[in-house]
């Protein structure tokens, strides 16, 4: 299995039955391929709607895409609406779980994943939005990036919210952020604890109930 | 009443040089893409653009930009159109960045007469420099100034010739909020119908707020 198909597998572990979702450009897209069996769960593209599905080849529609204008399709019972209720679902509390991909977290649990500056200025898009509102944020990213560790001791980079995020998932560990500092949840199959905190820019405490990803093969 | 429907010619004729426009669409869905070609055409130019993206070079407004037509961009995301990050580094287009709820936030209240929003988003980011905060209930907030511009310019499904509009799934996006926010609202639309074929409850936008139709197909 890729890195990405197993960070992917191991965030569709946190959704739950019933949760409303947004899932970022990129990585965190392909966790919808991988919700559990029996759990059926909303996905929203902030571009407006709810209960989107991906593209059905010679169904596409012109009116009807992502976030990024690639084609979608609306399951049945879906809803659509304009961006200023889009972003009301999702600032307002009514948003259960966003994942997104970063550049940095830091000790305190702050993102950072809109520009770098003088490289990369996209803009921000709906992440700021995103990590500020919704219920739960979950980042989906690689541990480290070209030998470099991106969760680090403080964001050098600038932050999308001051919000602590809630989960951190790489291709190496789950880490969450707490009062205390990063813990240390679990490891990916074959991942040493060692080998994470050699790929890690700051202290992780340990959790007591430490364990292996629930991800088979 | 004066007939809204009017030739494409004739409604991007009305925008002057300088002008600031709402542009409705997500990357370049639900665009008024027809009516951003006739800018180009018309060579309109010193434009202040507020859309929530400047699209792709070759699609939709991302055109605007390559043609150089854009003075300053208002927008969420750049990241897809490198023509606007060239210039935005060269110095040739100003671009103020805006986290997209906030823009639509902005929009709205420009459009329903607020003096402004307070948003927990950007705070204590690079969003927040410059700007006032607010403590509510031990909570903080960024005060948002509300936007209008000189145009609207925005894509429907349908109209009919009063200008009540329809839009179709995420094709409307800020189109309905940009109706309320323009001065002057252009409206292209796909199909265009007598009055009374389209139901009350189905009306998106208020034919009172739309002063131009056009189609977004020739006829």
């Amino acid at each position: 299995m890729d890195e990405k198909t197993l960070i992917a597998k191991r965030v569709a572990l946190e959704l739950m039955d019933g949760d409303l979702v947004n899932l970022g450009i990129g990585l965190p897209t392909l966790v919808a391929r991988y919700v559990p069996a029996g759990r059926h769960v909303f996905f929203q593209s902030e571009n407006g709607i709810v209960g989107m599905s991906g593209p059905i080849t010679g169904a596409e529609n012109h009116d009807l895409t992502d976030a990024g204008g690639s084609p979608i399709s609306a399951l049945p019972g879906a809803a659509s609406f304009d961006s200023a209720f889009s972003f009301g679902l999702i600032r307002g509390g009514h948003l259960d779980v966003t994942v997104l991909g970063g550049l940095q977290v830091d000790r305190e649990g702050r993102l950072a994943n809109w520009m770098v500056p003088g490289k990369m200025v996209p803009g921000m898009g709906g992440a700021m939005d995103l990590v500020t509102g919704a219920r739960r944020v979950i980042v989906a990213m690689q541990h480290s990036a070209k030998g470099e560790a991106k969760i680090v001791e403080r964001c050098a980079l600038p932050l999308t919210s001051v919000r602590r995020v809630d989960l951190v998932v790489t291709d190496l560990a789950v880490i969450e952020p707490t009062d205390a500092g990063l813990v240390l949840k679990e490891t990916a199959p074959g991942v040493t604890v060692e080998q994470v905190i050699a790929n890690t820019g700051c202290e992780l405490i340990i959790a007591p109930d430490l364990r292996s990803m629930p991800i088979e093969g | 009443m004066k007939n809204k429907l009017i030739s494409l010619e004739e409604a991007v004729a009305r925008i002057p040089d300088g002008a600031s426009l709402l542009i409705g669409g997500f990357m370049a869905v639900g665009g008024p893409n027809r009516l951003v070609d006739e800018l180009i055409r018309q060579g309109k130019r010193d434009l202040t653009i507020i859309a929530n993206d400047t699209a792709r070079p070759n699609n939709g407004l991302g055109k605007l930009v390559v043609e150089k037509l854009v003075r300053r961009v208002v927008t969420s995301h750049i990241g897809l159109n490198p023509e606007t990050q060239k210039q935005m580094i060269a110095g040739a287009i100003e671009v103020e960045l805006v986290p997209q709820g906030t823009l639509a936030e902005r929009i709205r209240a420009g459009g329903v007469g607020l003096g402004g929003v307070l948003t927990p988003t950007g705070v204590g980011t690079t969003v927040e420099e410059g700007k006032r905060t607010v403590e509510i209930d031990g909570a903080t907030y960024l005060l948002e100034m509300p936007i209008k511009a000189d145009f609207a310019l925005v894509a429907a499904k349908q109209a009919d010739l009063y200008g009540n509009l329809t839009y179709a799934l995420t094709a409307r996006n800020f189109n309905p909020l940009m109706a309320m926010a323009g001065t002057t609202v252009i409206a292209e639309a796909e199909d265009i119908l007598p009055v009374g074929c389209i139901p009350p409850d189905a009306v998106m936008t208020p034919s009172v707020l739309v002063d131009y139709i056009v189609a977004a197909t020739p006829r």
